[in-house]
């Protein structure tokens, strides 16, 4: 390496400091701090307890029907929902794409719903679930006195549906990004040896977006997996709804049992880096930044 | 050159506001001069806090102003904002607006400071004894109730001509009125599933706790309040959004006039009289109805209670502010200004009661009186009701011919919120 590399290099490094130290005040020390209170016994309404109890808090955890239960639902919701977005969300990119006039204000027009404030969402759609003030059940084929939110699947539907209207936007955009990168003239070429548009799609969109639709599933499903804006608005968790996230919030904020919280949250921590690894390693999803191998 | 004198501006600016800032400070705390006390408590529609915390500083010659930091109305959203302030221990609460079920959690985790024995004598005086117990904790008075709260039994006049003394015959007359007949109460998986639990099971007899860290919960009569909840939950009296519902959907639901009993607290009263004229001609209020008709009804107590913050640094004022806002004169400003029931007794002859509690003063006095709390003397009451609302959540699942798995199911989790084991 030569002398003027390695002060380049140096210089970089120096420019990104600042970046990395604030990086690691704002997430490294959070995170260290709940993987310190999960090992301890601590409750803010019994302060004279407390002290060192090893995995103690885990093993309750992982022991627990509760948390399994949890963890079955957000796996659920976000099979459900990450599917369906991606099916609509490489729809509405392929129309955006092929959209010759009002470009602008297509793509503009279906980002707003993804502007809107998870929970403001989440409330938007519980009250039109609601019996008493929802349009909803005014509509046809839909029984008058349909309680919602009163059945399990009724209301994993609802939550949902939510889910994906909101976040669908956020797809399809990764999937335009992904889009607009191949080369007209492969499907002039595809088109003159008789290829129809199924054959297209199949044969070149597909393979030729794999590292854009990779890059957009592991951001959704990251996402996805923390659930709890529309599960906290709609049913609070009952009717067996929880997802982890409410878990964790019910034990750190109603319970205030910060040592059996923590442990929630890092374990929920756990299973979203198992789901980065999973994608990173096995589907050899590019992230950004790292150098595109094909 | 534009650029560098904008700075400039700006940097002096920022000390300016710094220096007045550190100014204002010291001028707040500085000897003779009125320390402002800080309350943080849920905001009221009426204004009657804003016209109270004024009467009281003017009173004070200076010495101290209130300001106030609201919370959300939502009492579990208003609770998580103090805790985690609390338990930052933040010096900026002076006084606390505390719902009656907070007072075991806080007081354990040392925010709240005892009430001094010289206001006891003063802010005590002719309060329910029911009110009073949700104000200590092991033995110890720690907080001032202000104002209370319960649940009525409303019936539709025109529909029923005795309001029914006991659950069985509610529900029976409920159904035979049909479609009119709807029973509407709140059983929705929150604290109000909880406030219903703790009526019928002290109804029927017993009581979830006996002490702040041992279940009672005698079976026999457990079981009686399970079953008949069991029994309303099943019946085609219960609303359609039964399992769901809360205070707000209950009201709605007996406004839109298909309903013709509601359990549910005052407020209902003002609410038809302003939403639904034709309801509010045949709105009348009973007491709640009976479990076991050989045993008086326990109804449901809410409320707010004072408390002074044990981070505050002027925790004598702030007691001196409590005595003066829970004062005769204030109740009634509540009670005129937010429709809230006085905790004094002595106060339910006044007229006032009358304008605010149109025929129904009595049913609120003895409502009080007969109340009994939910277990928040327990430092774990979070986790006690937390277990109550998992155990018993759908109240469809319990079996009215055979309670015992849900009484089995109900101790368990008890159990293991009192031993704060697991999760919850």
């Amino acid at each position: 390496m030569s002398e003027r590399t390695r002060s380049e290099r140096r210089l970089g490094w120096m420019l990104c400091a600042p970046a990395v130290f604030a990086m690691l005040l704002v997430t490294a020390y959070p995170v260290i701090y709940a993987i310190v209170l999960s090992v301890q016994a601590l409750d803010l309404r019994f302060p004279d307890e407390g002290g060192f109890v090893g995995i103690e808090n885990y093993v309750t955890v992982l022991t627990s029907p509760l948390w399994w239960e949890t963890v079955g639902n957000t796996v659920f919701i976000t099979v459900v929902s990450v599917s369906i977005e991606l099916v609509l969300g490489m729809i509405i990119a392929l129309i955006m794409h092929q959209a010759i006039f009002g470009r602008g204000l297509v793509r503009t027009a279906v980002l707003i719903p993804y502007g809107i404030v998870t929970v403001v969402a989440a409330f938007a759609w519980f009250y039109a679930f609601d019996p008493e003030s929802g349009f909803v059940n005014t509509l046809p084929f839909v029984a008058d006195d349909m309680a919602w939110f009163g059945e399990r699947f009724s209301s994993f539907a609802v939550i949902i549906a939510a889910e994906v209207w909101k976040t669908t936007p956020f797809m399809a955009l990764l999937l335009l990004a992904g889009l607009t990168t191949i080369d007209e003239g492969l499907y002039e070429a595809a088109k003159m040896d008789g290829a129809n548009a199924v054959q297209r799609f199949f044969r070149i969109t597909l393979p030729l977006m794999k590292p854009a639709i990779l890059v957009a599933l592991l951001f959704r499903t990251l996402d996805a997996f923390r659930v709890f804006d529309s599960i906290f608005v709609m049913t609070a968790g009952s009717q067996g709804t929880e997802s982890v996230s409410i878990l964790g919030y019910n034990q750190l904020i109603s319970r205030l049992n910060l040592g059996l919280g923590s442990a929630v949250s890092v374990l929920i921590f756990m299973l979203v880096l198992l789901i980065a690894v999973a994608f990173v390693k096995g589907f050899g999803t590019s992230v950004p930044g790292k150098e595109e191998d094909e | 050159m534009l650029r560098g004198e904008r700075r400039h501006r700006f940097i002096f600016a920022f000390l300016l506001a710094a220096a007045t800032a550190v100014l204002a400070a010291c001028g707040g705390n500085g000897e003779g001069g009125s320390r402002e006390l800080t309350w943080f408590i849920q905001s009221q529609p009426g204004g009657a806090l804003e016209e109270i915390a004024a009467s009281c500083a003017e009173q004070s010659d200076g010495r101290y102003t209130i300001g106030f930091e609201l919370l959300p109305t939502d009492a579990s959203q208003a609770r998580e904002q103090l805790v985690r302030r609390l338990g930052a221990e933040d010096d900026t609460i002076d006084l606390i607006g505390m719902d009656i079920i907070w007072t075991g959690e806080f007081a354990n985790a040392g925010w709240i400071l005892p009430v001094p024995e010289q206001i006891r004598p003063a802010v005590t005086e002719n309060v329910f004894e029911s009110v009073l117990e949700t104000a200590s904790f092991e033995g110890e008075m720690v907080n001032v109730p202000i104002w209370s709260n319960t649940q009525l039994l409303w019936y539709r006049k025109d529909r029923v001509s005795e309001p029914p003394q006991t659950w069985d015959e509610m529900i029976s007359v409920a159904e035979e009125l049909g479609e009119e007949g709807t029973i509407q109460l709140q059983a929705n998986r929150y604290e109000g599933l909880m406030v219903w639990a703790n009526y019928m099971i002290e109804s029927a007899g017993t009581s979830i706790l006996s002490a702040p860290e041992e279940i009672e919960l005698e079976q026999g009569p457990t079981e009686r309040a399970l079953s008949v909840m069991g029994e309303m939950s099943r019946s085609p009296a219960a609303a359609t959004d039964f399992s769901t519902s809360d205070e707000e959907s209950a009201a709605t639901g007996f406004e839109s006039g298909d309903s013709s009993f509601m359990i549910n607290y005052p407020f209902v009263y003002a609410s038809a009289e302003e939403n639904a004229p034709d309801v509010f001609e045949n709105l009348a209020a009973a007491e709640l109805p009976r479990v076991d008709p050989q045993i008086e009804s326990a109804p449901p107590i809410g409320g707010i209670n004072l408390a002074v913050s044990a981070f505050s640094q002027s925790s004598d004022l702030a007691f001196e502010a409590i005595e003066c806002l829970v004062s005769r004169e204030n109740q009634l400003k509540v009670l005129d200004l937010e429709k809230l029931p006085p905790v004094r007794s002595d106060l339910y002859d006044e007229p006032e009661l009358e304008e605010a509690y149109p025929g129904f003063v009595d049913q609120i006095r003895e409502s009080i009186e007969n109340a009994a709390p939910r277990p928040s003397g327990s430092a774990a009451y979070q986790d006690i009701s937390l277990a109550v609302q998992r155990a018993i959540h759908p109240t469809a699942d319990i079996d009215p011919a055979d309670p015992t798995p849900a009484y089995e199911r109900l101790f368990e989790r008890l159990e293991q919120a009192i031993e704060r084991r697991g999760l919850l």
